[in-house]
């Protein structure tokens, strides 16, 4: 499956990330996620249908969500892509979730590739829910300018980023500090939740860039019904984002920008299981005519526990 | 820079294999202390409920389907920690004891919906309202546990 075997200085040097590339693309894969399946339980989820925004509501403690995303993507002045992403998301507490994020990559006519990884936590430093209830949320990124999953858009992200060939993409890396504030609030079943945010590439000379994300969503039912059920309405949850970039610190604005909008559905299964559907279509000339995106997920409980018995603990 | 990556990538697998026992060791730590503190410290939540939240009336107290539908709903969202008969377990206190079903029902939908961050139940307000008090009409339409009946020692509750 994997189609970049160019001979790169650099590659041999990344032991760790080869590994991991190995794991997610290749047959290990399916037996790790087997292997966790058998060692824990699936728990039940509520899972908003957004992708690229984030509503105020953390993992649940001791739970683990495994999540794999899909973002098609078409590309003007070079090929279509089909971006992919594995997430593993942990509650570590009921105030804090980190998660692992793996990307890659594959480009029509060009080749298939990892992208790097990223590191993300949220905390939540309130005890309740107030009006607008603020998350704060940090994370570390190791990606190259080959990564298409755009999970966010920010700064002056453009189509044209994307045209360049894998080869070429693939030698230029960033290292980036990415800060947001998710702000979310639900009212009678509507969810709102706003998304600004900052992102610094550690490279002193890059500037501090910008960027939105903001959705609305609502189950199609507010009420459960009695019996156990998959095609309940109140397991589908609509919403719509919009997202984009706001320039940077050199130059604020929309100018140079692109921006998307997104209807989004997700359907939660009693099984655990959480399948969510996005297309998303760009606002401007500067944006991708449309992206695609899907996902499927699953909930795991009692993984800390698991972990916790691992290491000796004694009940 | 390449022996950065490789240090920063062993450093983001590292702290997420630290973050997956470390809700735990607070537990460790409160094992210590008696079974009984640690439920009276966990329905003392109940005394933090603005009187306004607690004398909200459950809107669904006479819809017949309010305490099957909560029911299905407990099942899949909160017996993982209280126990499929809400008798309690390790993680989270009984749901039976005379505290919760003495409780208003408006008290029960205010801890539902804030949780008891600290202490390891998230909020669940991402149900949306009559799913809520339809989870609070199962509770309280359970059978209390007996009085001697001790629950069992709550970390993270819900």
């Amino acid at each position: 499956m994997i189609c970049d075997d160019s001979p790169e200085p650099h590659k041999q040097s990344w032991g760790l990330q080869h590994a991991l590339k190995s794991l997610l693309f290749t047959r290990s894969a399916p037996l790790m996620l087997l292997l966790v399946a058998f060692l824990v339980r699936p728990a039940s989820a509520q899972e908003s249908p957004y992708i690229v925004t984030y509503d105020h509501y953390l993992e649940e403690p001791g739970n683990l969500e495994v999540e794999y995303f899909s973002n098609f993507g078409t590309q003007r002045g070079g090929t279509d892509f089909h971006a992919y992403w594995l997430e593993l998301e942990y509650g570590a507490t009921a105030w804090w979730t980190t998660e692992l994020y793996l990307d890659g990559q594959t480009t029509f006519n060009d080749s298939t590739i990892f992208t790097g990884f990223r590191w993300e936590n949220r905390i939540n430093p309130f005890r309740r829910e107030h009006f607008f209830n603020p998350v704060l949320y940090m994370e570390y990124e190791q990606i190259s300018e080959a990564d298409k999953i755009m999970k966010e858009v920010e700064g002056h992200d453009v189509e044209a980023d994307h045209a360049d060939p894998n080869a070429v993409a693939r030698q230029g890396h960033n290292h980036e500090v990415e800060f947001k504030l998710l702000l979310s609030k639900t009212f009678e079943g509507w969810n709102v939740a706003v998304n600004p945010l900052a992102t610094k590439n550690l490279l002193p000379s890059e500037p501090w860039e910008f960027g939105y994300a903001i959705g609305v969503s609502r189950p199609l039912a507010l009420k459960a019904s009695a019996n156990r059920c998959n095609f309940c309405p109140e397991n589908f949850i609509a919403g719509i984002e919009l997202f984009g970039g706001l320039g940077d610190t050199q130059d604020f604005g929309v100018h140079q920008t692109s921006h998307y909008l997104a209807p989004a559905a997700a359907w939660n299964l009693p099984s655990g299981w959480t399948l969510r559907l996005s297309p998303g279509f760009g606002l401007n000339d500067n944006s991708h005519r449309l992206l695609l995106r899907w996902g499927l997920s699953r909930e795991f409980s009692g993984v800390g526990e698991m972990v916790s018995n691992l290491f000796g603990r004694r009940r | 820079m390449r022996r950065d990556r490789s240090t920063l990538l062993k450093s983001a697998i590292t702290a997420l294999l630290v973050a997956l026992p470390v809700s735990f060791a607070q537990s460790k730590d409160r094992a210590a202390s008696t079974m009984d503190h640690l439920h009276h410290s966990h329905y003392a939540e109940f005394a933090k409920v603005p009187e306004r939240a607690r004398s909200r009336m459950n809107p669904l107290v006479n819809d017949p389907d309010a305490p099957v539908a909560g029911r299905k709903l407990f099942e899949q969202h909160c017996a993982e920690c209280h126990g499929h008969t809400a008798e309690g377990s390790s993680k989270a206190p009984s749901l039976r004891a005379k505290e919760v079903q003495q409780a208003t029902p408006g008290t029960l939908f205010w801890i539902l919906t804030n949780g008891v961050v600290r202490r390891g139940m998230p909020m669940w307000s991402k149900l949306p309202e009559p799913q809520r008090w339809q989870i609070v009409t199962f509770v309280k339409s359970l059978t209390p546990s007996a009085p001697a009946a001790p629950a069992v020692v709550l970390d993270r509750a819900h």
